[in-house]
């Protein structure tokens, strides 16, 4: 019999705001513990929240991108439980009426285009953050993230595999970058994720038991977290057994899923409308004005890289994977550099220094007309593609231009045919054997002549009058 | 009319240790407080929007603009327990 699995993802995105949702506390990263609290974000009694309109505008423009509805009318509700990085004893988040539902995500799956729905998003506050290494019998906290504000993007379940999620992770981190309102940074705990997992025979309808599995934060984990709980489900059902509904935990070392024990009635949440906030009108004009002011997106960018610059489709997706690379692509296009050539050098030799300095693009030292020119000396023959290779690397550690890095090292190709004759000459002089070898019907020794004329030339050789003139004098008897 | 499971569990997700004796005592009150608010139920609501917020305001709302913060040792002040930079609590069993 087989098995196949039913996901829904629960994203949470920590919103790129300067500060806390209902406060004005900074949301910084990585600051001093507790430097970033006041009365509101710490539940002091009496204290009143007020909500980020950018927050708001934030989520709105997600769920824009998400292809959701707006809702007109928005409320906030309190979700109440304990835990020592919920100071107010309630998340103040968005159960009835979030501020937007109903839309899809499009991926990339078995080759063709998959629509995964995105059943709502919604606003809410994050908690404190509990640090438990080195407190010996305590635990301790830290409320510098209490009331960052997050949203909460809630998936149908209709993602089949662990790659599927995998996939629906990578494009929805894309998209918020894109749009600006998550900086998408996994080992910050920017983007989160639960999936919701329960495995069901093969073509059936009906849904098995869900369990919820936490504490996924990176996307080679939320493959290996599924596909670990996936193949746990079957062998449970297949052993006879059934599956419980529960919370686990992905322990990451461990490479497996955990029960996290929780009495299921820990999870009565009692959510009710939150008084001390007033309800959300969001007017039709302010959802234009936004809907006007996104960036071209994703798809929308492949597509036009794919028919506008005749790019294949591999190159397209990994130059749109990043707003700023999509950018210094088309910047450099725009400077005059051949489509693909200049594909071809950012997703080679670009990316290679890039990663190898452990620097992003954003500050990448080479300026896209940079690699333009360089590409029209190629173009005109100045310099060999060969040769070009020494001139990029150049140009990214020194930030010179192509032209007077040439010219200081020398390196203008030799088309001189006489310069090359006197080379090729000179090699097959030095190489009686072999030339011997050759007219014999060795013909695949022109390599090792060429290799040798390259060396003689410090590469500067133009390759196709190198090619043409040794195999003319190869052949003279 | 609440019962005596209905108390424990509300003691429960409370964090409240409620003697045995006395739960008797919370299972009628907690009845009678129902009660009382049953008697809304009375009341004809047909056609009335439901109040989410007693005052009729929308969109309050503030700028993404910095205020100053508590200093660390003002806002750790009321913790029961604390260390320099931290709020210390009983560790948490996960």
């Amino acid at each position: 019999m087989h098995y196949e699995a039913v996901i829904g993802l629960e994203v949470h995105a920590q919103m790129s705001t300067e500060t806390k949702i209902f406060c004005g506390c900074l949301t910084k990263f990585g600051s001093e513990p507790n430097t970033q609290t006041c009365p509101v974000c710490i539940g002091m009694p009496g204290a009143l929240p007020v909500l980020n309109k950018k927050a708001l505008e934030f989520a709105v423009r997600a769920g824009l991108a998400l292809n959701c509805g707006i809702s007109p009318m928005s409320r906030f509700a309190r979700k109440n439980y304990f835990y020592p990085d919920l100071p107010k004893g309630y998340q103040i988040s968005q159960y009835e009426l979030p501020i937007c539902e109903h839309g899809f995500l499009e991926i990339v799956a078995d080759g063709g285009l998959k629509k995964i729905g995105v059943t709502r998003v919604h606003m809410e506050e994050d908690a404190g953050k509990n640090i438990h290494e080195g407190a010996g019998n305590s635990s301790l906290v830290d409320l510098n993230r209490a009331g960052v504000p997050l949203m909460e993007i809630v998936s149908e379940p209709d993602i089949r595999s662990p790659k599927e999620a995998a996939e629906y992770m990578k494009k929805l981190r894309t998209m918020l970058r894109y749009l600006g309102v998550c900086d998408g940074n996994m080992e910050q705990g920017s983007l989160r994720c639960d999936a919701n997992v329960s495995v069901r025979e093969e073509g059936s309808k009906g849904l098995g038991v869900k369990v919820e599995v936490k504490n996924i934060n990176s996307f080679r984990f939320v493959e290996k977290a599924l596909e670990y709980e996936i193949k746990r489900q079957i062998k449970a059902i297949k052993d006879g057994g059934s599956i419980i509904q529960e919370t686990r935990l992905w322990d990451s070392d461990a490479g497996i899923t955990q029960s996290m024990r929780t009495k299921e009635e820990a999870h009565d949440y009692r959510y009710f409308p939150e008084p001390d906030l007033a309800p959300i009108a969001v007017r039709q004009e302010w959802i234009d004005e936004i809907r006007a002011s996104l960036p071209e997106l994703p798809d929308a960018k492949r597509q036009r890289f794919v028919s506008s610059y005749s790019l294949p489709e591999y190159d397209a997706d990994i130059l749109i994977s990043e707003k700023p690379l999509s950018e210094w692509y088309e910047e450099a296009v725009n400077a005059g550099g051949q489509p693909k050539a200049v594909s071809n050098w950012m997703m080679g030799e670009m990316m290679k220094l890039l990663n190898e300095d452990g620097i992003n693009i954003e500050n990448c030292p080479l300026k896209p007309e940079q690699l333009a020119d360089m590409l029209s000396l190629i173009d005109k023959g100045t310099i060999s593609g060969k040769i070009a290779k020494t001139v990029f690397e150049e140009m990214f550690r020194t930030g010179k231009d192509a032209e007077s890095i040439v010219i200081e090292k020398s390196l203008v190709q030799i088309t001189d045919k006489d310069a090359i004759l006197k080379a090729v000459d000179e090699i097959l002089a030095k190489s009686p054997k072999e030339v011997e070898r050759y007219r014999a019907g060795e013909e695949k020794l022109i390599g090792f002549f060429v290799g040798q004329a390259m060396k003689l030339t410090k590469g500067k050789a133009n390759p196709a009058a190198l090619n043409e003139i040794l195999k003319r004098k190869l052949s003279d008897k | 009319m609440i019962e005596k499971k209905q108390v424990e569990h509300i003691a429960r997700l409370s964090r409240l240790v409620i003697p045995e004796e006395e739960k008797e005592m919370f299972c009628s009150q907690l009845s009678n407080v129902l009660k009382y608010m049953e008697k809304l139920n009375r009341l004809d609501t047909k056609g009335i929007e439901p109040t989410s917020h007693v005052i009729d305001l929308v969109n309050v709302m503030r700028g993404d603009a910095p205020s100053p913060s508590l200093p660390p040792s003002e806002a750790l002040r009321n913790a029961p327990d604390r260390t320099e930079k931290f709020y210390r609590v009983p560790k948490i069993i996960e």
